[in-house]
């Protein structure tokens, strides 16, 4: 598998200047109206903490609490499903399908099915797949990964949908104006809803008391892919159960706000049984979770409820975009999980962060994403997927400061290097530091040498 | 009261004067300062770069300068951080667990250990733009941290206001984060330069001469950013205002 290298793909994004000044506006913007929204409440840190508690308990407790949502989904009449990773679960979704003999699907946004890479597999099978959240069908009509977990397509202008639409649904190429956009996704997806063989929406949660599921958008498109065609299939991560109905009523409370400022998202909707005459399938998938369950340092990042708040407020991910991340899951969150899925691969994204910490503060579960980062990065290093440059280096700096005589021998070299050195030679290419920033000036002399010419050594 | 003072590597190296002032600072106060002469580095650079256990030399040879003082107090806010809550390349003795509690960031020492209500001798007749690192913001929490919903406050403005003459301005994003970040703003120069721009941009739009920050890491990285762009801003350590300089 090839390394995804965040520097590099962030480069790529950060040249084009109307983008990252657009992309990091509207993320910051979504940031403000979140902290007004969380602000408005007087007990959300309180709300955090519980929802945090909440989650922490079910994982401790899943096996238990996914046979219970199993037994009470059969019982409302549900098809339950076990998928122990993606393969299973895009097998077991076209076996549904291929049975009944349904070649069309649409379906409402999941990182799930995103993560299974549900969509090539279901094609190359001669299903016909239509992703009709608007965004995320921007994505998939561009051949692109989501690049945020709520607003998949947010790196791209009002232009670049109007260049995609235009080759895809006909639009007029000149026409960026947002609402003829959106009408004409509108107009063009309607058929489809009508026509479909089959419908699949993800699961923001699962009542494990109940045996239902909950699932929000702000399109009402999930609605229709659930609603219109005649099977309904719901693919589920296994983090997603909570133990009962009264505890949906706190993720409630602090998704939208987290998210993107509003209350509550537009719809919030709640499927338990099939309709008359109608199926419901639910896949329960774990595809890598157990194992990251029984990671000590990792195993918190689970209770995410992918609201993208760690997106919003991080500085990296707002001005590298999501595609920079190389993954289905980008920003803070994706570099703690990704790399559960494939450590060489991910290996850099925990190295995209300061560490400023913005993140977990806006958790609303609060995962302690920069301490994850951390633990991530010397998981990393101990695996050698630090290159060797990096590597040596830090062995060197290691030693060089745990030794008072070679510290105080290697700044000397460093002073006189940036006091006496051309500009050229300081300035190099190989000098990361000082292509778009000045070295500082060097003193005349170190703290310790003023120290000890200017104050007696006690 | 007897005072341990730890600079750290970067500001023995390139900003000697973060270290006269606070020392300078600190003697003003009444404390017996002593600079233990073997100190070098806490071990932030090889921790934050996953190799927390080519740390241990250094981490040892801190615990070694710094033991048995009761008070050991440093201008570096992501020093005092990775001294308390990440320093774990060699095993917790006594001696390591009581230098991890004893270790203080200046501003913290100054307004929770000293209490110190008034710097007679400062005077600061400029725009400043406080800049809280992330070390001291969320790591040491010597301030209210916008993301939370929780009461205002801030140590180092509390010291600041004692100054005369000071007058604050505040950027439209006063917690976001500069883009220093340790390797990180060499491993990912595309984005920690940007950062830095976007930090110096906002300051200067709020009508700062001056950036003012306890942490010397981030100023040098603005400063070059700074400079590189040519706003004319200007930079400096909190420890030297408080001390009285002028400009």
């Amino acid at each position: 598998m090839k390394r995804v290298d965040h520097a590099k793909l962030s480069k790529e994004f950060i040249v084009q200047e109307k983008h990252v000044q657009f992309h990091d506006k509207r993320l910051w913007d979504l940031r403000t109206a979140r902290d007004v929204a969380a602000f408005g409440i007087p007990e959300w840190e309180e709300l955090r903490s519980l929802a945090s508690a909440i989650k922490e308990h079910t994982l401790s407790n899943l096996a238990d609490y996914l046979q219970e949502f199993e037994r009470n989904a059969i019982r409302n009449g549900v098809v339950v499903h076990w998928a122990r990773d993606a393969d299973e679960h895009n097998r077991i979704v076209h076996e549904i399908l291929s049975s009944r003999g349904a070649k069309s699907l649409v379906k409402s946004k999941s990182m799930l099915t995103e993560e299974c890479e549900m969509r090539p597999y279901l094609e190359a099978r001669g299903i016909a797949v239509l992703e009709t959240d608007l965004g995320e069908q921007i994505q998939q009509f561009d051949d692109q990964l989501p690049s945020h977990i709520v607003l998949p397509a947010v790196h791209k202008l009002a232009t670049d949908v109007a260049e995609v639409f235009s080759r895809t649904i006909g639009t007029d190429p000149e026409n960026s104006d947002p609402y003829y956009l959106a009408e004409a996704q509108r107009q063009a997806t309607r058929p489809h809803f009508l026509n479909a063989d089959a419908g699949m929406t993800g699961c923001n949660f699962a009542v494990a008391k109940t045996g239902g599921i909950t699932v929000c958008t702000n399109e009402g498109n999930a609605d229709l892919c659930a609603n219109v065609p005649p099977l309904h299939i719901a693919s589920i991560g296994i983090e997603k159960l909570v133990p009962k109905l009264e505890h949906l009523a706190v993720y409630i409370r602090l998704l939208s706000r987290s998210a993107l400022g509003s209350p509550i998202t537009q719809y919030t909707s709640h499927f338990r049984a099939p309709r008359k005459g109608g199926e419901m399938h639910f896949i329960l998938v774990d595809n890598g979770r157990s194992e990251r369950l029984a990671m000590d340092d990792f195993w918190r990042s689970l209770k995410c409820i992918r609201c993208g708040a760690c997106m919003n407020t991080c500085p990296v991910y707002r001005r590298s975009s999501g595609l920079s991340y190389g993954g289905v899951y980008a920003g803070p969150i994706g570099a703690i999980i990704n790399p559960t899925f494939d450590l060489k691969k991910y290996s850099s994204l925990p190295f995209a962060s300061t560490l400023c910490g913005s993140c977990g503060n806006v958790c609303p579960v609060k995962i302690n994403i920069h301490e994850q980062l951390y633990k991530w990065r010397q998981v990393i290093a101990q695996n050698h997927e630090l290159s060797f440059v990096k590597k040596e280096s830090m062995k060197v700096a290691g030693t060089v400061l745990g030794n008072p005589q070679s510290y105080r021998a290697a700044i000397a070299v460093v002073n006189k290097a940036t006091s006496s050195l051309p500009r050229a030679f300081i300035y190099n290419p190989f000098n990361a530091w000082g292509k778009q920033r000045e070295v500082p000036d060097p003193p005349k002399s170190s703290f310790r040498q003023w120290y000890l010419k200017n104050r007696k050594v006690k | 009261m007897k005072v341990a003072l730890f600079i750290p590597c970067f500001i023995d190296a390139f900003f000697p004067d973060v270290g006269k002032a606070t020392l300078e600072l600190l003697e003003r106060l009444g404390c017996e300062v002593i600079f233990p002469l073997d100190q070098t580095c806490c071990g932030q650079p090889m921790g934050n770069s996953g190799c927390e256990s080519d740390a241990a030399a250094a981490e040892n040879l801190f615990v070694e300068n710094f033991s048995g003082y009761e008070y050991i107090v440093a201008p570096g806010g992501s020093c005092v951080h990775h001294v308390r809550d990440k320093f774990t390349a060699i095993p917790q003795t006594a001696d390591v667990k009581a230098v991890r509690a004893n270790t203080y960031e200046l501003v913290e020492f100054l307004h929770d250990v000293l209490q110190v209500k008034d710097f007679p001798w400062a005077e600061f007749p400029h725009k400043v733009g406080l800049h809280n690192s992330c070390g001291t913001l969320r790591g040491l929490r010597t301030a209210s941290m916008s993301e939370i919903n929780e009461p205002y406050f801030s140590k180092p403005m509390t010291l600041l206001k004692q100054v005369k003459d000071i007058e604050f301005v505040t950027p439209s994003r006063p917690d976001e984060c500069c883009g220093f970040g340790g390797t990180f703003c060499v491993g990912e120069e595309p984005i920690s330069a940007r950062m830095g721009y976007d930090k110096v941009r906002d300051h200067r739009q709020a009508g700062a001469d001056y950036i003012v920050s306890a942490d010397s890491s981030c100023l040098m990285h603005q400063k070059g950013c700074s400079d590189r762009m040519q706003l004319g801003l200007k930079f400096i350590h909190i420890a030297q205002i408080l001390n009285g300089a002028r400009s």
